[in-house]
């Protein structure tokens, strides 16, 4: 167990000293506002605050430590150029609301990402603005709701979603205020265009579609669906979680979509963070481009770049100034280095993921049998029969083996599902590491149950119980009332169920 | 350049393995009609030298904080980030995970987090934090919702003297939230408490902003009163940085604690990444959106940590969840969270406290120099609107030919304040800056 930084603060002690200069007014703050009681932030010398830090990374797993196929996240490789560049003084200490001129650089660099993510989605407009996939969503159906209601059609409220859908596609309808109309999937793990068909009226205000699914599969379909809600006079929305997988191969915006946002944390390799930052931006067919959000970034008749603000029929703003401009940093520069061979890239990232299902598909079972995009999804339903093992004892058993796990327990239609997604940067030697260990796992499901049940063993944790923390909803550090680190151990017990995220 | 890694070899024993010619069988699922049948028209491939050279040319042609004595503000501060944060956050183990959803893998950025919200929940006096949002004006949109589920109501209040941003964001975000927003005007760079408790009246939250965008202390406490007077949900929109000095938000009554993180630890960046935070009362722990951590036991009774609360997330909710987030500012709210632990109390306190006594100095030199105070009567931190007399964006110019950057035009959001000038004192401003900054505008 590692200590809380808070457990290891001594009153007194200090890392930091701030400049005072001598000589200055006292400034006044009335007596009721100001703080009465200092807050309890922690009190330690520099080296000791880095060695927290330092022995927390260590308990920690990224894509620089080893293979992360987490399913429909895109955990490829960051270059560490990206990371010198960003942090070049003209981006990283640039204000927000410098002077047009005083930050052309800036202005250019984003204009430009613009023009790529156009030619790379085949649409018309950029707005870099949203601050991740799930904000680019509803910035799409804001658009969305802003187009019907300049037509007066108001009532478009529908917007339907299958049934493979990231949970954020129904959050952020209802966050735009529309319903969920859900569509089926057919045996083929394509949208089921028969129920389609009947579920789209002229109620229906747009699709919102992951293509490739989250089964990894591409919609074999696609144009009839295109015709389907066109239509009906109704927009296609994309989400772009797996752009991955067709980058110069197929353009949304050929496919028929209207609006597309792109997730720069996935395909344009921004690192994650542990959580964050993204980048969101959508890219929209000449129609909805006045209601994209203030400003916009453009290119003057004189060469110059700048910000306009004049766009009256706006559906506002989604987020301060123009998006995170550190990720637009990172991912142009990405970009830059691959230009054309995005293809190769995309290309890549399915041929490894097919190599995978290759030599997975007969020891584990697959709920679609047909050649795969970037990602494919699996089932342990067959170890869960036979063996009593789950999904989620894989996942924590690989863990043994060195690797991150798949995205468990989604897509939902998928019992016991197992999504993976390798990326295009992975070395075949990798490849075959992680496919060894999966077959490891499933014989030792038939002949070692309980491996898998208590795995993992080589993590500085055991399997955490994710009940017991909701239950309790110990959300923040209580100090003196805090539950005791180096009380005895409680009775190891039996876990209640759980479930993967 | 790519970063690619298979050989032609390991590319035809794949395709053998998978039992197909060529990579574009692979592809025959895409229709032949929406197959793009030419090259991506983008500029040639760079090598890393050729790369960094174009990005260093970009970079050259905007004048930051290091070519220009900076006194611009306005939600975005020059304060000091410690090397400390650069360190941590280059670590890879940090850098390039994913959103912690296995625990066992995370523990790492997990117990970060966890002190992160405690760290949050101690400088705004609230019980619950969650992993943070996108920004400040994000959160605020995210109070909006908590509060319209909590009380069913269906109007917000917007104090005018609350950032712009997050006013057009708010109001950006009510169309599809079905909520009316209400501001409420500022009179002499503050609000009036019993204005806003006429406002408040059948209202799901107050918002107001603490120091508000002119600088200017509010008068917190009654604007939360006025607030809980009409059982609306008090929300304070505060800066990180202030709060060693100014009272949190919890101990004078407010409900939520929202704010813009970037001062506690972020780079400018010309406007982001940044991190948005959001804290409450328990009592709306399960309306929170976003990702929270708990603290919980592993199979062998030892302490740990993992995602928390998550039946109010999209990926279990779905169209019932709190929030469609999902991604959020994990890294940045990392360097928060070190930024913090490098201050401490008192290191927070005396940013505070050196930011208050330059800003009073800035005062008396400016005036000095001819400008007046637009708030004369108002107590304010570390920025202040200040009238000089003339055309502002004509004195922005004349002063950055002089290399300093006098301030934001506060023109651009409110009528009145033509000749306005919202000027930003961080910690790192010196004396002679300032009087430089006053020599160039009395000229």
């Amino acid at each position: 167990m590692t200590k809380l930084i808070y457990e290891k603060s001594q009153v007194g002690r200090r890392a930091s000293e701030i400049p005072r200069p001598a000589g200055l007014p006292d400034a006044e703050v009335p007596a009721e506002l100001r703080r009465a009681e200092p807050p309890r932030l922690p009190e330690l010398a520099e080296p000791e605050v880095l060695r927290h830090f330092t022995e927390l990374s260590t308990r920690n797993f990224g894509i620089d430590t080893g293979f992360y196929p987490l399913g429909s996240c895109t955990m490829k490789y960051n270059p560490r150029v990206n990371e010198r560049i960003v942090a070049l003084p003209g981006f990283k200490d640039l204000h927000p609301l410098q002077e047009e001129e005083g930050a052309q650089g800036a202005l250019e660099l984003m204009w430009r990402l613009q023009e790529i993510l156009a030619e790379v989605t085949g649409l018309d407009a950029v707005s870099l603005q949203p601050a991740a996939g799930s904000q680019g969503e509803l910035t799409g159906l804001m658009l969305v709701r802003a187009y019907f209601d300049e037509r007066g059609d108001a009532k478009r409220r529908k917007v339907v979603i299958p049934d493979t859908a990231h949970g954020t596609n129904p959050a952020s309808v209802t966050m735009a205020g529309y319903e969920v109309t859900p569509v089926a999937t057919d045996p083929r793990g394509n949208i089921d265009v028969d129920d389609l068909r009947e579920k789209v009226t002229e109620e229906t205000a747009a699709l919102m579609l992951t293509n490739p699914s989250t089964l990894g599969l591409f919609d074999e379909n696609i144009e009839e669906i295109t015709r389907i809600f066109h239509g009906a006079g109704a927009l296609m929305y994309y989400d772009g979680a797996n752009l991955n997988a067709v980058c110069g191969i197929s353009r949304p915006g050929d496919m028929g979509f209207d609006i597309v946002h792109i997730n720069l944390h996935k395909t344009f390799s921004q690192p994650h963070g542990g959580g964050g930052p993204g980048g969101g931006p959508i890219a929209v067919r000449k129609t909805l481009e006045p209601f994209l959000p203030v400003p916009a970034v453009i290119r003057r008749d004189d060469g110059s770049f700048g910000l306009d603000y004049d766009r009256p029929q706006t559906i506002g703003k989604v987020r301060a100034f123009t998006g995170p401009f550190g990720v637009f940093v990172r991912s142009y520069a990405f970009i830059r280095s691959y230009g054309p061979r995005l293809r190769e890239m995309s290309e890549v990232a399915v041929l490894n993921a097919n190599y995978l299902l290759a030599r997975l598909k007969d020891a584990y079972d697959l709920p679609f049998d047909r050649h795969c995009m970037h990602e494919f999804v699996l089932s342990a339903r067959t170890l869960k029969r036979e063996h009593g093992i789950t999904a989620l004892d894989v996942a924590k058993r690989l863990m043994d083996y060195g690797f991150h796990a798949p995205t468990i327990y989604f897509p939902l239609i998928v019992p016991e599902a197992l999504m993976i997604e390798p990326t295009e940067t992975e070395p075949k030697e990798i490849l075959d590491a992680f496919c060894e260990a999966m077959l490891a796992i499933a014989r030792e499901a038939a002949e070692e149950p309980e491996l898998l049940k208590d795995a993992p063993h080589d993590r500085p944790v055991r399997r955490l119980d994710e009940v017991r923390a909701a239950k309790r909803a110990i959300v923040k550090y209580g100090f003196a009332e805090h539950p005791d680190p180096d009380g005895e151990p409680v009775e190891p017990r039996q876990l209640e169920a759980q479930k993967g995220a | 350049m790519s970063y690619l890694s298979l050989t032609d070899a390991d590319r035809e024993a794949m395709l053998t393995a998978i039992g197909v010619g060529s990579v574009d069988a692979l592809f025959e699922q895409i229709p032949a009609g929406v197959r793009f049948d030419r090259e991506l028209d983008l500029e040639p491939p760079l090598s890393e030298q050729e790369l960094v050279a174009h990005l260093e040319e970009l970079a050259a042609r905007n004048v930051d904080a290091g070519r220009e004595v900076s006194f611009l503000g306005a939600g975005i501060y020059d304060h000091y980030v410690p090397a400390l944060v650069d360190t941590v956050l280059s670590r890879g183990e940090f850098l390039t995970a994913y959103t912690p959803y296995q625990p066992e893998m995370s523990q790492g950025i997990l117990q970060a987090i966890f002190e992160y919200q405690t760290a949050i929940c101690e400088l705004t006096g609230m019980d619950v934090s969650n992993a943070s949002g996108y920004d400040g004006t994000t959160v605020a949109t995210d109070a909006c919702y908590v509060a319209k589920h909590a009380t069913g109501r269906t109007k917000v209040v917007v104090t005018e003297a609350t950032n712009p941003q997050v006013r057009q964001v708010v109001k950006t975000y009510a169309v599809g939230f079905g909520l009316e927003v209400v501001e409420v005007p500022h009179r002499d760079g503050v609000t009036d408490p019993e204005e806003l408790r006429r406002a408040a009246e059948d209202a799901a939250c107050v918002i107001f902003q603490q120091p508000n965008f002119f600088g200017c202390l509010e008068p917190a406490p009654e604007l939360a009163a006025a607030a809980n007077d009409a059982e609306a949900l008090a929300v304070a929109h505060v800066d990180p940085i202030s709060l060693g000095v100014l009272e949190a938000p919890g101990n004078y009554g407010c409900a939520l604690a929202i704010g813009e993180g970037q001062s506690a630890g972020n780079y400018q960046s010309y406007g982001g990444p940044h991190y948005g935070f959001l804290a409450a009362r328990s009592e709306f722990v399960r309306r929170m959106p976003g990702r929270i951590v708990g603290e919980t036991l592993d199979a062998a009774g030892e302490r740990g940590y993992v995602l928390t609360l998550q039946t109010r997330e999209q990926h279990i909710r779905r169209e019932k969840a709190t929030s469609n987030i999902t991604t959020n500012q994990t890294l940045l709210a990392l360097a928060g969270l070190v930024h913090l632990s490098w201050l401490g109390p008192q290191g927070l306190r005396d940013t505070g406290e050196t930011c208050l006594a330059l800003a009073a100095y800035a005062k008396e030199r400016l005036t000095a120099a001819g400008a007046t105070l637009a708030f004369p009567d108002q107590a304010t931190f570390k920025e202040f609107a200040v009238r000089v007399g003339r055309p502002v964006r004509e004195a922005i110019r004349e002063a950055r030919a002089e290399g300093i950057h006098p301030g934001y035009a506060l023109c651009r959001d409110y009528h009145g304040l033509d000749d306005a000038l919202l000027v930003a004192v961080t910690e790192k401003r010196t004396r002679e800056e300032i009087d430089r900054l006053a020599e160039v505008l009395a000229a």
